[in-house]
Formats: C-alpha cells, sequence, structure tokens
C-alpha cells in the first residue's frame, strides 16, 4: 500500500476548552477504508470536523501531504477532501442535479457556470451513484435513500483524495445501508480515494473497513485492522453494553434473558433454536437449551438468551455427562420443546433422539406439534 | 430555460406596464401619448412640471427602493435560512427609522442634516444596530420562529422609541416626520434619486456577483464551508449588503412591510429554482414591480387623500407570508 498522505499528530479536539478527545494520532492511505466507531457522545462528529478544517483543533494539527491544514487555503482543500455530513439540509426548489453541482465549486469560475468538464465529471458520478434518472426532481421530494446518494454523489464531484462521510448509514433501510457501502467500496477502489467515515453498525464498519478506529473516554482506544482489533468482548466493553448483549461473531444483537429457573428445555440444533429462544424470551419465560456444539449456530443465541445451555466443544465427541445434565433440566423443567425433527437427528446427533424419546416417556413433550 | 426566459420577460412587462401607469395616473391624469411627448422634450406645458418634477422622481425612487427592500429580503433569507425573514420583520427598517428619527430631530437645525447621504448614514447605523441585536438573538436561540418573535420585538421597541421622539419634537418638520415614519415615496426629488440609485446599483452590483457563494451558503454552513467558502466573512458581507439596501429604503421613505418576504418568495415561485445568478435580478425586479403596484393604489385608491404605502404592501404581503408558513406546515418541514 502507498504512503500515508493523510494524519494526525497529538490532535486535541472540541470546543472551547473542552477537550473531547485528546492524543490523537490517525493516519489514512490513498484506497484504504477507516471508520471511527464508539458509543453515542464519543466525539466522532466532532472529530471529523476537525479534520476537515470545520473546527479548530485545540491542539496538535492535521497534515494533508505533509502540509498543515489550518495552512491550506479553504478553496485548495476543497479539491482534496470532501464531506457528507449529518447534517440535514433542505435545500428549497434545488434539483438533484443543483446539488450534485454545487459540488462543483471549487473548479467553477467567478460565475459557476459550469463547464463541459464539470458537466461530464457530474454525468459519470450520477451514474456511479445510479441517480441519473433523479436530475430533475426536488431534492426536498426524494426519499432519505435518494437524498443520501444525491450528497455522495455532490461529494464525489469535488473529486477529492479523501472522501470524509459521518454516518453515511444512517436513516438508510438495510437495502441501501448495503448500496451505499458497496459504492464506497467500489470508489474506493477504482479511484484510489481514501475513505474515512463514522458509522454505528459496528458489524458492517468490520466488513467494510481496512482499519477501525474505536472512540472511548477521551482517547482513540484503539486503531487497527478489525481482525485485530475487535477482539471478542471489546465491542460489549467499547459500547457499555449492559441489556442484553452483542455476538462478535455474528455481529447479532439479543435482548437481556428471562430470570428464573428454567422452565422450558429446548432441544435445538443448526439454527432452528434461535426463533423459539427469541419467542421465549418476548414471553418472559426462562429456559434452558441443549446439547449444542459450540459452534453451531444456535449456540451464540442460546448462550445470550438461555438460563442455562449445555455445550459440547466444538466438534468434539459425544459425551455421557451432557446426556445427564440434559436429562435433568427435562425433569426440572415443566415441558421440552425440540426444534429438530427427530429424522434429523442422525449421525453425530443421533443421541438427541434418545433426549426426545425421553422427554417423551416423562410426559414433557407433546410431539412435534407442541411447538 | 424556456421558463426562465419567460419569468424574465413576464417580470420586464409588469415593470414597464407599472411604470407607464404611475406616470399617466394621478390628479392631472395624462395620457401615455403625453407622456412619452413630455419625455422626449415635446411638451413643455403644465403636464411636463408635474411629470418631470413629481411623478418620475417618485416612480423611479419606488421602483429602486422596492428593488432594494425585495433584494434585501432576499439576503436575510439566506443568510438565516428561513423563509419569512425580511428587513421589516426582524426589525431592521425599524431601528433604521429610530436613528433617522433621532437625526431628524435633534439635528434639525443643521443643513447637513437633511442631506440624503446623513439619513443614509443614519439609516446605516440603526439598521446594523438592529441587526446585531437580531444576530446575538438567533446566536442564543436557534429556532426560526424565536428568530421572527425576536425581530419583531426589537422592531416594536425601536417603534416606541421612534413615537417617543416625535411626540416630544417640537418642530414644523413634525408633520413630514410623521408622513414619513408611516412610509411613503412621497416627496423624493431628483437627488434624493440619485444617490438611492447609485447606493442600491452599487449593491446590487455587488450580490449579483456574490451569486456563486450565495448559491454554495444555501447548501448549509457546513457544506459551504467545506466547498471552500470562509462562511463567516460571506455571512458578515450578506448582513451589511442587506442592512444597507434596508437603510436606504427606510432613509428616503420610511419603513415599508412586507415587500422583503412577499416578493422573493413570489420570484421563486415564478422561477421554481433556487439559483441565486438567476433570482438576484429577478427578486430586484419583481420588488420594483411590486412597490410601482403599491404606490400607484396608495396615492390613487382615496384620491387625495394618500395611503400610508405600508398599508398597501401589507395587504398584498402578509397573505403572502401566510401562504408560506402553511405550505411549508403541510410539506412537514416548517
Amino acid at each position: 500500500m502507498e504512503q500515508t498522505f493523510f494524519q494526525t499528530e497529538a490532535l486535541s479536539v472540541g470546543y472551547q476548552d473542552t477537550a473531547v478527545l485528546k492524543d490523537i494520532a490517525l493516519s489514512i492511505r490513498p484506497g484504504e477504508i477507516v471508520s471511527l466507531i464508539g458509543p453515542n457522545g464519543a466525539g466522532k462528529t466532532t472529530l471529523l470536523k476537525s479534520l476537515t478544517r470545520q473546527l479548530p483543533p485545540l491542539a496538535g494539527a492535521v497534515y494533508l501531504d505533509g502540509r498543515d491544514v489550518q495552512a491550506i487555503s479553504l478553496p485548495q482543500l476543497a479539491r482534496a477532501v470532501s464531506v457528507l455530513l449529518t447534517e440535514r439540509i433542505r435545500p428549497e426548489l434545488m434539483t438533484c442535479w443543483d446539488v450534485v453541482a454545487a459540488g462543483r465549486y471549487p473548479y467553477t469560475g467567478k460565475f459557476g457556470v459550469l463547464g463541459e468538464r464539470d458537466r461530464e465529471v457530474m454525468a459519470r458520478v450520477m451514474d456511479q451513484v445510479r441517480i441519473t434518472d433523479l436530475a430533475h426532481r426536488y431534492f426536498s421530494q426524494c426519499s432519505d435513500g435518494q437524498k443520501q446518494r444525491v450528497l455522495l454523489a455532490r461529494a464525489l464531484c469535488q473529486e477529492p483524495r479523501l472522501l470524509v462521510l459521518d454516518e453515511p448509514t444512517a436513516y438508510l433501510d438495510l437495502r441501501y445501508k448495503l448500496q451505499i457501502l458497496d459504492l464506497i467500496q467500489n470508489l474506493a477502489r477504482a479511484r484510489n480515494m481514501a475513505v474515512l467515515l463514522s458509522i454505528h453498525e459496528v458489524d458492517l464498519a468490520a466488513k467494510v473497513s481496512h482499519r477501525v478506529a474505536c472512540l472511548q473516554g477521551t482517547e482513540v482506544r484503539r486503531f487497527g485492522p478489525p481482525e485485530e482489533v475487535l477482539t471478542p468482548g471489546y465491542i460489549q466493553a467499547l459500547y457499555a453494553i449492559d441489556g442484553g448483549t452483542y455476538d462478535d461473531r455474528t455481529g447479532s444483537l439479543e435482548l437481556a434473558p428471562a430470570v428464573g429457573a428454567p422452565q422450558v428445555f429446548v432441544l435445538c440444533g443448526g439454527g432452528t433454536g434461535a426463533p423459539v429462544f427469541r419467542r421465549l424470551q418476548r414471553e418472559g419465560i426462562p429456559f434452558a437449551a441443549g446439547v449444542l456444539w459450540e459452534n453451531d449456530l444456535d449456540y451464540p443465541v442460546a448462550k445470550a438468551l438461555a438460563a442455562e445451555v449445555v455445550s459440547l466443544p466444538a466438534f468434539g465427541m459425544w459425551i455421557e455427562e451432557a446426556a445427564r445434565r440434559a436429562r435433568a433440566l427435562i425433569d426440572a423443567s415443566g415441558r421440552t420443546l425440540s426444534t429438530l425433527p427427530m429424522e434429523q437427528m442422525t449421525g453425530q446427533a443421533a443421541p438427541l433422539r434418545a433426549l426426545l424419546t425421553y422427554a417423551g416417556e416423562q410426559g414433557k413433550w407433546e410431539g412435534p406439534h407442541g411447538l | 430555460m424556456k421558463r426562465y426566459r419567460a419569468a424574465y420577460l413576464i417580470l420586464a412587462i409588469l415593470l414597464l406596464a407599472l411604470l407607464a401607469l404611475n406616470l399617466c395616473v394621478g390628479s392631472v391624469s395624462l395620457p401615455l401619448s403625453q407622456v412619452w411627448a413630455i419625455l422626449r422634450g415635446q411638451d413643455p406645458g403644465a403636464g411636463a412640471d408635474i411629470l418631470l418634477r413629481i411623478r418620475l422622481p417618485r416612480a423611479v425612487a419606488a421602483a429602486v427602493l422596492g428593488g432594494g427592500l425585495a433584494l434585501s429580503g432576499y439576503l436575510l433569507q439566506t443568510f438565516f435560512h428561513n423563509p419569512i425573514a425580511g428587513p421589516y420583520i426582524l426589525g431592521v427598517s425599524s431601528g433604521a427609522k429610530l436613528t433617522v428619527a433621532l437625526l431628524l430631530v435633534f439635528a434639525v437645525g443643521q443643513p447637513w442634516a437633511r442631506s440624503s447621504w446623513a439619513m443614509i448614514a443614519a439609516a446605516c447605523a440603526g439598521a446594523l444596530a438592529a441587526m446585531g441585536f437580531v444576530l446575538l438573538l438567533s446566536r442564543a436561540v436557534d429556532r426560526m420562529s424565536v428568530l421572527i418573535v425576536g425581530g419583531v420585538m426589537i422592531g416594536y421597541i425601536c417603534s416606541a422609541v421612534t413615537d417617543f421622539v416625535v411626540t416630544f419634537a417640537q418642530d414644523a418638520d413634525i408633520v413630514n416626520l410623521h408622513n414619513w415614519s408611516r412610509g411613503s415615496f412621497s416627496g423624493i426629488g431628483w437627488e434624493n434619486v440619485k444617490v438611492m440609485s447609485l447606493v442600491v446599483g452599487l449593491t446590487l452590483l455587488g450580490t449579483f456577483l456574490l451569486s456563486k457563494p450565495i448559491g454554495a451558503f444555501q447548501m448549509g454552513e457546513g457544506y459551504a464551508k467545506s466547498m471552500g467558502l470562509n462562511v463567516r466573512a460571506f455571512g458578515a458581507v450578506l448582513v451589511i449588503f442587506s442592512s444597507i439596501l434596508s437603510a436606504c429604503v427606510t432613509a428616503f421613505a420610511g419603513p415599508i412591510s412586507f415587500v422583503g418576504v412577499a416578493v422573493p418568495h413570489l420570484v421563486k415561485s415564478l422561477f421554481r429554482t433556487a439559483k441565486p445568478i438567476l433570482l438576484v435580478p429577478a427578486c430586484f425586479l419583481g420588488g420594483a414591480s411590486f412597490c410601482l403596484l403599491c404606490d400607484l393604489l396608495a396615492r390613487s385608491l382615496f384620491a387625495p387623500t394618500e395611503l400610508g404605502i405600508s398599508t398597501v404592501t401589507a395587504v398584498f404581503g402578509a397573505p403572502v407570508v401566510l401562504w408560506i408558513l402553511v405550505r411549508r406546515k403541510r410539506e412537514g418541514v416548517a
């Protein structure tokens, strides 16, 4: 990868004399996507504003190509860095074309009249972002997803080397979230453009970013590739999650489990159990689950929601101790549910069949219709 | 593009027609052919005196000041990102009125005090002072409604002080002063017209040259700055330009209500765009026509009694403001 061209040195940012973040050392290379993550109020927006000269730094400096950003003229900086902000604009009577054209501001002449090259750039960008058909629509009449893409096109028309995006996925539905991140990834690759974004979807951050910066307290606590930085349990700690759990492997959030002794035992596996666990949690019924191998899809959800999980090591052999514990839980709870049909309990999972039969004999299992 | 050309054509025709009407209609009615003859210097009769000494300067003043007022409103709306901002609503006109009244009452003996330049200078001081208060308010509370209510309050305070000053001033000028403080284009001579044309003309030119940054500013301050605009300096220029314009109007014609809010909105509805390069000249033309119409009605409806100009502009302008509020509420952006 090429040399860093944008970096901070001992940067402190904040308002008046109150530093929100101190001693920040971030760097970005061309073509690299860097995400800022951290709880609400951690200073993501403040940091982005300081990096783009919207806010003066309290101490330290931001460098572009080795030059202090404060020493670069605003028009010159505008040709290197462009932004997508969270501030929601509602320009009156401006078409999407007009909004995108605003991105050519640093390149047009005294009266802002668009030249041939400006139009070329706009047409190309609008095609890439897939908003060509919106050109004549008023911006205020667009959906949130369309607005976000129009504003992204505006930023791209500035032909930046660094694109700064403050929560580009906010207000967007799943499809547009993916679409916009996909676009960003392609653009970063195709143009060798650096991208710095703040984002709340930690799972998506881990997927799209080359490096993530975790903002916690008054500092950037960790900065590096997501696979190194986002160690198990770290996100839970970073966001101080207490009323539930975040699973690092699946990026899935679960609500807090129902408390009390298990009233139901759920025989499950292969991801069939999760919807039932969640239904029991909604109904406030404490339950136990098993027998699960630790590499089963149901395992993390069971860990998060069940009062007790009977488990076996990943890929491990059947252990009689697990069967004994499962039988004890079947005895202790009022009824047993099975999310696996009897005929699927084969091979390594064959011993589950015996457990289900046991539950039936005890009058705890009402058959496959009992679900 | 077609729409813009048609809109300009409409504005130009409107302006010319109203100008002609203003010259023809009055206590002595002059037919258009006679007006044309006088303007070409071919009819030196009694009508020439009326036209050249009274009606023509008055009509030009109404056009220039009306245009300036509309432009002043447009600049304030841009600056505050608020469609119902205007020099009258925000108290800027009243601030100018107060300082001009002070000048006229307390410097009554001085010949320089009645000069156009002294009036403009005094009005500017008042306009900027009122603007300063509005800015302080907008810093403290960033809400559209608070800004407007605050501006109206500032306007009331300034008007109250003006009334107080006028009430206790004992002078023959009082009648004049009273008329002026209600707003009127009457009694404007050529010397005044020259000065106001110069001031408004230069400011109009300056504003037009700023079309590009005004466009960036419309995107919001964050984006404007990221595009390379020095937002603070530019905002100051906007405020100063709009204050100069409304001060100039107030100095010569007193405070005039609603033109600054209504005209830019009507013009935007006509053009259906926000491009400043089109709207700046259009607002000027629209404001000129609007004030010519209002002045025509003010002096001819109940002739020989003349209505205050604000009486007429309010009748036409206030409904437009209500329309803006209702429309914005419906679109859910207010």
